[in-house]
């Protein structure tokens, strides 16, 4: 079931996709959006691109397993709560730091958090559909 | 200390990849890591010898009164030194042995992340804190002895003792909690003067009893022994490091640290007593039809722990001084003999005792370093292990009532230690040579230098005790008994009652080792009955915890979806119409019933598409409408100002419909499966759970909701989380803590699809 619409649509696609996913992600500390939905929209669009091209061409495309991508998710959300500690504060305080750079601004550890989310989140949608799809391979 | 652990935990993060990077060599780099910890704690030396104490505090939470606190003083001090020492002995070993197993660098991240549980564990001031690192111990432990995965005996070791262990670790955590109900703290340091009111607290004997639980299942302690010797299974360098020479001690330790917070009653002093010498001599004569070298040596160490646990019990200074002095010798030798029955087993491709002999000409370092701690292990003059063995003796002839008593015991359980010891260290290097299966060569360098370095200290601490054990005992007798100790250590003490028991050990043990050929073949069909071993309570345990599983798991779990959701929507209903019967007067509801164009027209759709939904005679139809539904659930949070749900439902709805798709086409044909009868069932649940929901909505609108925090997270939000966005801050900051354990679990339930849908065994479709 493959057309050339879908697919040659879907590599313009994801690119799309994924740069709005991380800008809900970004965005996400002051308006709608987060590492959550972020990371639920980078994983429709590899679904996107899956369902066009076909497992194999979304595997390569994602580089990584899933798998590793979910454990480096929550590697980062649980190394986000060690920098509290340096500074000397309670476990999992926010920390910030003023970068001073327009656009930019302020980064702190929450932020790193929710890109420990958005990459957890990424990655076990895509365990699961990836899974899914291969399922009937074997 | 606490940048210390974090480097060390790092640092076995990383050790698969610098093991890619070095490969053959990796040992000599590993070995590193413990040798500057090891100097770490030696650069200290000077100070805690002088009297002083580190502290050292990093709030973690403190609003529950858990800290990293950690405290280096005398006995903190010895239990790192130990880790390290051995540590290091062990890490350059494995360089080598483990050379035969694959994944060697996720050998070194578990042994790496062990020592580091064990030195935060020792290090602790904080009773929760300490229990963390038990708590992870007990789980490196578990992935030592299964390292051998694919062997069945070794998955059943591992997980009896991870059961066993974690099991008191609980009692203990129970323990903990208690006593934070009595003194208000986690902080050990902090019960220093709160002996008298712990101890006559109601709760006291319930504390005692669960942290002497957590501590003998641990250590080891009859009837808790029997994880030890299966234990065995893990490559030798676990075994040498985790099971005789640290982590077996964690339980002694916990004791020896808080003997003078909580000890000195009758039932703390009585109960260690009498747990360690049934343990020290029912252990030893356990040891007599083994063949085993590893398993003789977990006997061995059984009854080397058992004798540890009493002289706690004992409590008497001289009890204090043998404890220490034999705690330092035991994991010297008993380190040693480890490596070398691996090296043993290694060269010969056999462990089994019967079948070694000679091989001192091929292995002469390998024999020369056997011999040397054999002569430690069986107290002989004039190594470490022997002052110990006499200050065992001098300690228990000090006690009034059981003296005599256990002096027998004592004598019986040493005896025992001797002829384990012929057996080890002696039988396979001497006499005539034997056949092994694999032809006999010296071990390579790596596996010499840390046995012999080992045994080589055991004969310099017997040589120049006041030198190596004097300072740190006085300093740890401080922390255990909380007085200064300052008995002299000498080898020679002239001829004595104690010298002659020394010497009435080895040779009762020489006697045994005669015997024991004779003897075990005669009995070699003579069984324990099952009703007084603890090992088959335990296999009945599991046996019974399975059974009941599958029960229960019949009965709750009975793989039907509709099953499990007329259940909590039945209970649902249940327990909150009760709620709702009993503030029947309360419930005002107040009909604001002006519809704008956009609700009237998204309500349409949604009734439109939920009809479709449940009449649909085809799959595909239905998931179309169950997509539509969920967007226009979106689009009303849309409109009733919740953007961040709404874009969450959105993107799930549509990962929904692809992940739906997927299963879709694997499913049987379209079936009506059920019968009539559940129809009208299933859809009287529905419409009840359909009207109660409304009414919920209608009875929540129709209140004023003044919620405290709504307005704190409104207001703290942009001066504490520096956000505008109220919601997302909450979810990464204010309840970060909420978000990951939600996500852990997501990710746990991802693994489990995975499991269920990729890890199929093999050879069965």
């Amino acid at each position: 079931m493959y057309s050339v619409i879908l697919a040659t649509a879907s590599r313009y696609l994801l690119i799309l996709l994924l740069m709005f996913s991380v800008f809900l992600l970004l965005r996400g500390h002051n308006e709608p959006g987060g590492g959550f939905t972020g990371g639920l929209v980078a994983a429709a669009a590899y679904a996107l691109y899956f369902i066009a091209n076909g497992i194999d061409a979304a595997r390569t495309i994602v580089r990584f397993d899933p798998l590793r991508i979910m454990a480096a998710g929550l590697l980062i959300a649980i190394a986000s709560t060690f920098p509290s500690l340096v500074a000397g504060n309670p476990f999992m305080t926010g920390v910030w730091i003023n970068t001073g750079i327009p656009l930019i601004g302020k980064v702190g550890s929450p932020l790193l958090f929710d890109l420990g989310v958005y990459f957890l989140v990424l990655g076990i949608a895509l365990t699961i559909i990836f899974s899914l799809a291969e399922e009937d391979r074997l | 200390m606490l940048i210390l652990l974090v480097i060390g935990f790092l640092a076995s993060a990383i050790a698969p990849l610098l093991y890619k990077r070095f490969r053959e060599n990796f040992g000599w780099i590993a070995v590193l890591f413990p040798l500057f910890m090891f100097f770490g704690f030696l650069s200290k030396y000077p100070t805690i010898a002088a009297g002083e104490v580190l502290r050292e505090s990093v709030p973690w939470v403190p609003s529950l009164g858990i800290n990293f606190s950690f405290v280096l003083d005398g006995l903190s001090m010895t239990f790192a030194l130990i880790i390290t020492l051995i540590g290091a002995a062990v890490f350059l070993y494995a360089g080598a042995y483990m050379k035969a197993y694959a994944q060697t660098g996720r050998f070194y991240v578990y042994i790496g992340i062990f020592m580091t549980s064990m030195l935060g564990l020792v290090l602790s001031d904080n009773m929760l804190l300490m229990f963390v690192f038990w708590e992870l111990t007990s789980i490196s432990s578990f992935l030592l002895i299964g390292f051998k995965h694919h062997k069945e005996t070794s998955r059943k070791s591992a997980l009896q003792a991870l059961l066993v262990t974690g099991g008191g670790g609980l009692a203990m955590l129970a323990g903990i909690i208690l006593l934070y109900r009595v003194t208000g703290s986690f902080e050990i340091s902090s019960f220093y003067d709160m002996n008298d009111m712990i101890s006559a607290h109601s709760l006291y004997p319930a504390i005692v009893v669960l942290l002497l639980i957590g501590a003998f299942t641990k250590s080891a302690q009859f009837p808790f022994h029997f994880w030890l010797p299966n234990a065995m299974e893990a490559p030798t360098p676990v075994s040498a490091y985790l099971h005789s020479a640290t982590m077996v001690k964690a339980g002694i330790y916990l004791i020896a640290r808080m003997n003078h917070e909580i000890g000195g009653t009758p039932i703390w002093q009585d109960t260690v007593l009498i747990a360690g010498a049934s343990t020290m001599l029912f252990t030893a004569l356990l040891s007599f039809r083994q063949t085993d070298l590893k398993k003789l040596l977990a006997y061995s160490t059984l009854s080397v722990l058992g004798t540890l646990v009493m002289l706690l019990g004992i409590g008497s200074e001289l009890a204090i001084k043998a404890f220490f002095i034999y705690i330092i010798a035991h994991s010297l030798y008993k380190g040693t003999l480890f490596l070398v029955a691996g090296t043993l087993d290694h060269a010969t491709g056999t462990r089994d005792v019967t079948k070694l002999g000679g091989l001192r000409k091929l292995m002469p370092v390998t024999a020369f370093t056997a011999g040397l701690a054999s002569f430690s292990m069986m107290g002989v003059i004039p190594l470490v292990g022997f002052i110990g063995k006499e200050t065992v003796y001098k300690a228990i002839l000090g006690l009034e009532y059981w003296g005599g008593f256990l002096i027998v015991a004592a004598l019986f359980a040493n005896a025992f230690v001797v002829m384990i010891t012929l057996l080890v260290g002696f039988k396979p290097f001497w006499g005539a040579m034997l056949p092994t299966p694999k032809q006999p060569e010296e071990a390579p360098l790596k596996m010499l230098i840390g046995p012999a370095l080992l045994a080589v200290l055991g004969l310099l601490f017997g040589l120049f005790p006041d030198f190596f054990i004097a300072t740190m005992l006085e300093q740890s007798a401080q922390s255990i008994l909380s007085e200064k100790l300052s008995l002299k250590i000498s080898i020679w003490e002239g001829f004595n009652l104690v010298l002659l028991l020394s010497f009435v050990t080895l040779l009762l043990g020489g006697l045994v080792y005669l015997i024991r050929g004779r003897v075990a073949d005669r009995m070699k069909h003579v069984s324990l009955p099952a009703v007084i071993k603890p090992s088959a309570w335990y296999d009945g345990a599991m046996a019974g915890l399975l059974s009941f599983a599958t029960l229960q798991t019949r009965i709750v779990q009975n793989g039907y979806l509709r099953n499990y959701i007329i259940v909590i929507l039945v209970t649902a209903l249940s327990l909150a119409s009760f709620a709702f019967y009993q503030a029947v007067e309360e419930l005002i509801i107040t009909p604001d019933f002006s519809i704008t164009f956009y609700e009237g027209a998204l309500a349409f759709i949604i009734l439109v598409s939920t009809f479709l939904l449940i009449t649909s005679r085809s799959r595909l139809k239905s998931i179309v409408a169950l997509g539509a539904l969920g967007f226009s659930i979106g689009i009303i949070f849309v409109i009733y100002g919740a953007p961040d749900l709404a874009l969450t439902t959105f993107a799930i709805e549509t990962l929904n419909v692809i992940l739906f798709v997927l299963v879709l086409y694997r499913l049987p044909r379209f079936l009506k499966l059920s019968r009539s009868s559940n129809r009208v069932r299933d859809s009287l649940i529905a419409t009840c759970v359909g009207v109660f929901m409304t009414l919920t909505v209608l009875f929540a609108t129709s209140f004023e909701l003044s919620s405290e925090l709504k307005r704190y997270f409104a207001e703290a939000s942009v001066p504490y989380g520096k956000g505008h966005n109220v919601v997302n801050v909450i979810l990464v900051d204010f309840r970060a803590i909420d978000t990951l354990g939600e996500i852990t679990v997501l990710a746990v339930a991802a693994l489990g699809v995975f499991a269920l849908l990729k890890l199929k065994p093999q050879g069965r479709e």
